[in-house]
């Protein structure tokens, strides 16, 4: 064989290499998260609009609930915003808000003006709680089942197209046979708003 | 408005790369004299466009337009100016756009350097230069628009990513670039030469200065990102072998390899297919650097910006590239055949070593760099590859090849060794062992068999490569600039071999907690903690302890490590204090406040590292000296132009063409 030949044949290999380390680059990029088929981490966090009433995990249990970590100052969360409207008109899953490192000022402002999908708000101020979550960038959605167990993770900002092919699917399996259309949890490319 | 017209301009600029492509590859293939002349003028367009479109972006994030989609994920309004400019570099799409700036900068400095080539030539290296620009520009208004809108707008921005925010990150990616990209010059006269199927050696005349001011680039990029990294994330290190800075690695291991073969090949005519083989490498490892740091295959600190989707328009990217180059090259190098022989000891055969041992290295960095995909893609599992693999495996390869250099500077062309340089080489190997024993053994007393090889092989490369302006000096002959340079830049590894050498054998570090007014001891020095107060900066607020240092007793240093919280990503973040000093660096940061005002500090010692960073910069100074040196002893523009008509008797017809 012409010896000149063997440059290009190690290229083709690495481009082989490099196809398949490709194709496979999603679910590297991502931790699955821990939390997947646990219980929701224990909290007690501040009401957004009623002072009085403190957010804790107990409330999540009993029926499913989304849970969506977001921010004012987080640019995906703002492109997600429509789709976690359109949720709360389908009333099928109550949507619980965790307004992640950010001033309550800012966040009722953006609620007023933008509409508001949750249907109570945590304020997680020093971002405490998000830790126990291993939130690391918002916006992130969590799907916890009546049991209070964490189901579904989705990182980056919803779509229309995540919430029925991810999140509804689960919601609708019969209690015990949920059996997940992929692995529990997803990301949108380019997600943004990487926070710690 | 504006913004559109900077996107509007990026589309021009690509329209004229491709004229450029077009016109440079097919104007001599078709024997077209007047297209030969467009070529130049279609690359200033693309100058003037490119730099339009980057003056726009500017602009954007200076006016904190925050309906520009990359300004509202990477500006805030409470930035300072200085970084709202530099965030232009600080993610992915506006990386591309400095890289496509960089390669216009390069390409303009092709076409005024073209007069002295022949137009042909010259025609053909811009016309491969512009399938590059093409490519990229393709590749960045395809899926990486700077100019995206968002709609609607941010109020604010997401902010810069805080460890960007510093004053070396300003320059690095520039100057790191002009590297990395510089070596597209080389690729493209490689390529030139490989389609005119040249059998003399002139290309590698002319390649030489290209390769070497892209190789001092490199060498202070690389030098700048490790002096960032080694007092903006706070630990203290200064090289990671982090696929980012492999990437940057790599083609400066082969970029230095292709200096010496260039050597060669200019000299003697030897070695001309393994030298345009290096020149099409170094140039595709700068791009599967680009695809690895890109595309998100390598998960990396520094990969702030991947995107997989990205991979596969890259991966094609790089098929017409590196592929068409490759292809080229496995047509055409057969033609380029060396007729001269040498001796087993020549400078020939110890550049020989020089290459194959440089060559092995970059292979080395390189598995290492993709072992951890390669073995998940085979289902092997998670690996992890890090200093434990590198730190020795690259010693196997370049310990011989630092041993060879002294000897190597002093070897005569073709045959006989060393002869009269015998003496006072031999004579510098015994004064750097004695030094290098009383160092590693005397001052800093490390009992570890490498230091003081490592200590000797490096006073033994500073010795021998003053051995050379001495002579000349006493024998009062002048210096030429070549020889200058070259022993500039030895001296320069060696200095950076000795940092190397101290800086791994004799750090000491110390994690621990204090109270004010508790201190620790490190060596020599004393460090006691002060206690702190609360700061608050422009867009940051956090936590400033004060560590003093007395050695002996005698005041030192006195230290304000910070830990910062930036407001608007919530990121907290480390900033070392550090007492710099050019036999040694004292280090303290801030760990977590463990309570009662007591702190978990990290305290560090390390000798000579400046000799790290130093010795990078003795070498690219060496290097700009040679280059610089050339032109004022160079051969009048005419006079090489005769020597290549005479000289080149073209056997693939662009005679018509001249």
């Amino acid at each position: 064989m012409n010896r000149f030949l063997l440059p290009l044949a190690g290229f083709v290999l690495l481009l082989v290499v490099l196809l398949v380390g490709l194709t496979r680059a999603p679910d590297k990029s991502i931790l699955p998260s821990p939390l997947i088929g646990k219980p929701v981490p224990q909290f007690t966090l501040p009401n957004l609009f009623d002072s009085t009433q403190p957010v804790s995990s107990e409330s999540l249990k009993g029926r499913w609930m989304l849970v969506n970590v977001w921010g004012t100052w987080c640019v995906e969360c703002r492109a997600e915003h429509q789709v976690l409207l359109q949720i709360k008109q389908q009333a099928r899953v109550p949507i619980l808000g965790i307004d992640w490192k950010d001033q309550n000022e800012d966040a009722m402002a953006w609620l007023a003006q933008l509409g508001n999908p949750y249907e109570r708000v945590a304020t997680d101020r020093d971002g405490r709680v998000a830790i126990d979550w291993g939130v690391y960038g918002a916006p992130e959605s969590f799907l916890i089942s009546p049991a209070g167990t964490v189901v579904y993770k989705h990182i980056g900002a919803m779509t229309e197209q995540v919430w029925q092919s991810e999140f509804l699917p689960r919601v609708n399996a019969p209690a015990g046979t949920a059996a997940p259309p992929a692995s529990p949890v997803s990301t949108a490319a380019g997600a943004t708003g990487r926070g710690a | 408005m504006l913004v559109e017209l900077g996107h509007y301009a990026l589309i021009l600029a690509l329209l004229l790369a491709a004229a450029q492509a077009f016109f440079g590859l097919a104007g001599p293939a078709l024997q077209r004299e007047r297209w030969l002349a467009a070529v130049p003028s279609a690359a200033c367009g693309q100058f003037v466009f490119v730099a339009l479109a980057v003056g726009v972006l500017v602009h954007a994030f200076v006016t904190n337009d925050f309906s520009v989609r990359y300004v509202a994920e990477n500006s805030n309004s409470a930035l300072p100016l200085f970084y709202r400019v530099t965030a232009l570099w600080g993610a992915h799409e506006g990386s591309m756009l400095l890289w496509i700036l960089v390669l216009t900068l390069w390409t303009m400095a092709l076409v005024a350097r073209s007069r002295y080539l022949p137009p042909a030539f010259a025609a053909r290296a811009l016309g491969v230069l512009g399938v590059i620009s093409f490519c990229f520009l393709l590749f960045t208004l395809a899926t990486s628009n700077p100019f995206a809108r968002l709609i609607p707008a941010a109020p604010d921005g997401n902010d810069l990513n805080p460890l960007l925010q510093d004053p070396a990150f300003a320059v690095h990616p520039p100057i790191l670039y002009m590297g990395y990209v510089g070596f597209s010059v080389s690729f493209a006269l490689a390529c030139a030469a490989m389609i005119e199927g040249r059998r003399d050696q002139l290309w590698a005349h002319w390649m030489r200065p290209w390769t070497v001011m892209a190789w001092a680039f490199l060498a202070c990029g690389i030098a700048l990102g490790s002096w960032w990294a080694y007092y903006e994330l706070g630990w203290g290190g200064f090289w990671f072998w982090d696929p980012v800075e492999n990437a940057s690695f790599m083609p400066w291991l082969i970029g230095t390899a292709l200096i010496h073969s260039l050597a060669v090949t200019d000299k003697r005519g030897l070695f001309k297919s393994w030298t345009l083989l290096l020149a099409v490498t170094a140039f595709s490892l700068s791009l599967i650097g680009t695809f690895l740091v890109r595309s998100g295959v390598l998960v990396s600190v520094h990969s702030f910006a991947a995107d997989p989707s990205r991979g596969i328009f890259i991966l094609i990217l790089l098929v017409v590239m590196i592929g068409g180059a490759l292809a080229l090259y496995a047509w055409r190098a057969p033609l380029m055949k060396s007729a001269a022989g040498f001796d087993f000891i020549s400078r020939e055969s110890f550049l020989l070593f020089n290459n194959i041992l440089l060559t092995i290295a970059a292979a080395v960095v390189f598995g290492g760099t993709l072992a951890p995909m390669i073995a998940d893609t085979l289902g092997l599992g998670t690996l992890s590859v890090g200093p434990p693999y590198f730190n020795p495996s690259f010693l196997v390869p370049i310990l011989p090849m630092l041993s060879l250099v002294a000897l190597g500077m002093h070897a005569r062309w073709r045959r006989g060794g060393l002869k009269e340089a015998r003496r006072p080489v031999l004579l510098a190997l015994g004064a750097a062992l004695i030094l290098g024993l009383a160092l590693s053994l005397g001052v800093y007393m490390h009992p570890l068999t490498l230091t003081p090889i490592g200590a000797t092989v490096g006073l033994w490369i500073i010795l021998a490569a003053l051995i050379d302006p001495i002579q000349r000096l006493r024998r009062r002959q002048r210096l030429p600039a070549s020889v200058a340079g070259m022993s500039i830049a030895h001296i320069g590894l060696g200095v950076f071999v000795l940092g190397i050498t101290f800086v791994q054998s004799n750090t000491i570090e110390r994690d621990i907690a204090l109270k004010p007014g508790q201190s620790a001891q490190l060596g020599a020095y004393q460090f006691r903690y002060d206690g702190g107060q609360d700061i608050e900066g422009p867009n940051y607020e956090g936590f400033r302890g004060k560590v003093t240092i007395t050695r002996n007793g005698a005041p030192v240093s006195v230290l304000y490590p910070e830990k910062r919280r930036y407001l608007v990503q919530g990121t907290v973040q480390t900033t070392a204090a550090i007492a710099p000093g050019l036999n040694r660096d004292l280090l303290a940061a801030l760990g977590e406040d463990v309570g009662a005002g007591a702190w978990s500090l990290r305290l560090q010692y390390r000798p000579l590292i400046r000799c790290v960073w130093i010795g990078a910069l003795i070498m690219a100074i060496g290097g700009v000296t040679a280059v610089i040196g050339r032109r004022q002893r160079g051969l009048a523009p005419q006079d090489e132009r005769l020597a290549l008509n005479a000289g080149a008797a073209h056997l693939h017809g662009e005679g018509g063409a001249r």
